[in-house]
């Protein structure tokens, strides 16, 4: 397949491999961010293919996965309201909140409907003029501009019953979180490609500059990751930390500035609940007033009883890299894919899923 | 069960079905023969013990009703035949069952059954009874259809997923995924360069000529719901063997790629419903592909990976870059309502 065999050419990965063999001598840990990183790595095989110097911790990058508790509460809680079409990605279906999923609110009656795309959910609310249509916005970066582009659309056409719950959550301020909590030891970050398409490579330049830690931007390909775990592993040995961009052909240093425009114009910066890292100031996405319209938290202002976390779930550790999926005490014996407890085991994106669904033997 | 409700992935065929199966339909029904759990349940004539009959049913509810490659009927008749022909049988006769929902134009109606008749005729079957009945608009979505079959079992045919033997090889008969992505690209209004369109065809008349070739077949299965990954860890689990694969052996088009990355699936996974697994004996490895390469449904038919007794009932992908990892079974819905 044109654009991603070039890639994943095993003999290219090879001779990467061994170049990172070759220039690794002191130990490192480095965290891929984002948890697509975290699947491909599985799914590649690449960790049994490192040099026991490099080690790979996975980070919070899952949006499913961060989002609280409270919040989830919240999204069930208006899914059962009568005029409510909820629409979303199908990874949140799955997300065990305080007391449920939408899955098993959709058994119960809600109409709840899972998309592709924000598009897909504008064409839902215009085929049902009578209902509310209530798009869960979930994601980073990444997805934050499509969502903000479709409320203009959605202005433009006079489309009175779209609305967002917009939990968009943005990722350097996650990134600080967790290294200002000092908890876990890191030598470098590979840096979350698809967001960094959108936010630019500058926006990581906080981390060599305020923390002496390298990061390396990374595709999603074989290639792509390799080719970051060098770069990080090289300017570790120089003991020179900079930003490296390894996916040149999607990256550049300023981002997407049309997408950065339109997220600004619809969506302000304030705090945001994250699973596992607690509220991280100026890292959620919230309507503007000039859009409270189209906001869902506005329109449906639900009450939900405070929220527990499930019951000896670690995934707020697993999310801030303290502990690996494996040392949890629910992991694959309580928690598995078909009966998640916790957020990780559910998403695509979830380390505990990648875990167990590629298991190395 | 207690409180718990249906889920939609409860009819995905990965983990959920499984338990289902087990905890609800196997705890309360549970014989001699249903225990088996292969395609099509296998039992032998009191009055002569030497013949043998096979029985299989499956309800269709497939979303759109029509699709490149096939329609709801066409499904419905490959379906129960192909499981027929899982269990080594000679499919004969088929009941229908139709649902239908008010409102069905009747040109559509007439268009199923049509390609029924064509598809039941090609297989050399015989659809010998039915049933209709008609609901409220919104009970039913158009039209589901269930068949049944009845098929026997020819003398010396030993074919069972509990039957896969450390040393024996997998063999696949094609390439994988286009059912699932056809109807995919369909519901999402997708197009792709490479034409896309079902694998969706009888396969009692590809076991016929495998048979014929070679009679020591250890196991069959058709990856349908949950695709290729969910069958072959089905098959590891019923025989308690592990079974290796090679990433760079299974047969994935290069339309159905391109659609996977797009839609974020796993070949591995979507649904196909014109392929079968076969497991064999290694001497009789070379004997079944050739007769299943000279064969219209198995012209690209290719050894995938081999049964060990290391990892029993876990299936390991060598991947293309060396590595080797678990290959597990599909959970939650990947795709919903594709057969």
């Amino acid at each position: 397949m044109k654009y991603v065999d070039e890639f994943r050419d095993p003999q290219k990965a090879h001779k990467l491999l061994a170049w990172i063999r070759k220039r690794s001598t002191r130990t490192v840990r480095l965290m891929e961010f984002c948890g697509g990183h975290t699947h491909a790595i599985f799914k590649f095989g690449l960790r049994q293919l490192l040099p026991p110097t490099v080690s790979l911790l996975s980070g919070p990058g899952c949006p499913v996965c961060v989002t609280a508790s409270s919040d989830l509460d919240r999204v069930i809680a208006i899914a059962h309201l009568p005029e409510v079409i909820m629409a979303t990605f199908g990874d949140m279906m799955r997300v065990p909140g305080s007391k449920g999923t939408l899955q098993r609110a959709k058994a119960q009656g809600a109409d709840v409907r899972m998309v592709y795309s924000s598009l897909d959910a504008l064409s839902i609310a215009r085929a049902n003029s009578d209902r509310a249509l209530v798009f869960l916005g979930i994601g980073f970066e990444t997805t934050a501009p499509t969502v903000a582009a479709t409320i203009l659309q959605a202005q433009a056409e006079g489309l009175d019953n779209f609305s967002v719950l917009s939990l968009h959550k943005l990722t350097p301020p996650a990134t600080q979180a967790i290294l200002d909590a000092g908890e876990v030891k890191l030598s470098g970050i590979i840096g979350p490609g698809h967001v960094t398409t959108i936010i630019g490579a500058d926006s990581w330049g906080f981390l060599p500059r305020d923390y002496g830690l390298p990061c390396a931007i990374a595709g999603f390909e074989s290639l792509d990751i390799l080719k970051a775990i060098y770069a990080l592993v090289d300017m570790i040995e120089r003991g020179v930390p900079g930003v490296s961009n390894a996916y040149g052909r999607a990256v550049n240093a300023k981002g997407n500035r049309v997408a950065l425009r339109v997220m600004h114009q619809v969506f302000q910066t304030g705090v945001a609940e994250w699973r596992g890292l607690g509220s991280v100031p100026a890292s959620g996405l919230s309507l503007r007033d000039e859009y409270a319209a189209f906001d869902a938290s506005r329109r449906f202002p639900v009450r939900v009883a405070p929220s527990q976390e499930p019951k000896g779930c670690r995934c707020g550790e697993v999310l801030r890299g303290i502990i690996t999926p494996p040392e949890c005490p629910l992991f694959a014996r309580v928690c598995t894919p078909a009966r998640p407890i916790g957020p990780c085991m559910v998403s695509g994106e979830g380390a505990c899923a990648a875990y167990l669904q590629y298991g190395e033997v | 069960m207690s409180q718990e409700a249906i889920l939609l992935a409860h009819g995905s065929g990965g983990k959920l079905t499984h338990d289902l199966i087990r905890d609800v339909f196997v705890r309360h029904l549970t014989n001699p023969v249903l225990d088996v759990q292969d395609d099509a349940a296998v039992w032998a004539l009191p009055s002569s013990p030497e013949t043998r009959l096979a029985l299989s049913t499956d309800s269709y509810v497939v979303q759109p009703i029509f699709f490149p490659g096939g329609d709801i009927g066409k499904l419905a008749v490959c379906g129960t035949i192909n499981d027929l022909a899982m269990v080594g049988a000679k499919p004969l006769h088929l009941t229908a069952g139709f649902i239908l929902e008010e409102g069905l134009p009747l040109a559509d109606l007439e268009r199923i059954v049509a390609s029924m008749a064509q598809t039941a005729d090609q297989a050399g079957v015989k659809i010998v009874a039915g049933d209709t009945k008609v609901v409220d608009r919104g009970s039913a979505d158009q039209i589901f259809i269930n068949t049944a079959g009845i098929g026997i079992v020819l003398q010396g045919v030993d074919i069972s997923g509990a039957n896969a033997r450390p040393g024996d090889v997998v063999i696949l008969n094609g390439p994988i995924g286009m059912h699932g992505l056809a109807i995919m690209s369909q519901r999402e209004g997708l197009s792709f360069s490479f034409p896309l369109h079902s694998d969706c065809a009888p396969l009692n008349g590809l076991v016929a000529a495998m048979l014929r070739a070679d009679g020591r077949i250890h196991c069959l299965r058709d990856p349908t719901r949950g695709g290729l990954a969910t069958t072959i860890n089905e098959l590891a689990a019923q025989s308690q063997v592990g079974i290796k694969l090679e990433e760079t052996a299974i047969p994935i088009p290069e339309s159905v790629r391109a659609g996977c990355e797009l839609l974020g699936l796993d070949p591995l996974y979507v649904a196909n419903e014109g392929k079968l697994v076969a497991i064999v004996p290694p001497e009789a490895e070379l004997p079944l592909l050739a007769a299943m390469r000279s064969h219209p449904y198995g012209q690209e038919a290719t050894t995938i990976g081999r049964v060990t007794s290391a990892h029993p009932g876990r299936v390991v992908l060598h991947t293309t870059l060396g590595a080797n990892r678990i290959l597990g079974m599909l959970t939650g819905a990947q795709l919903p309502r594709i057969c």
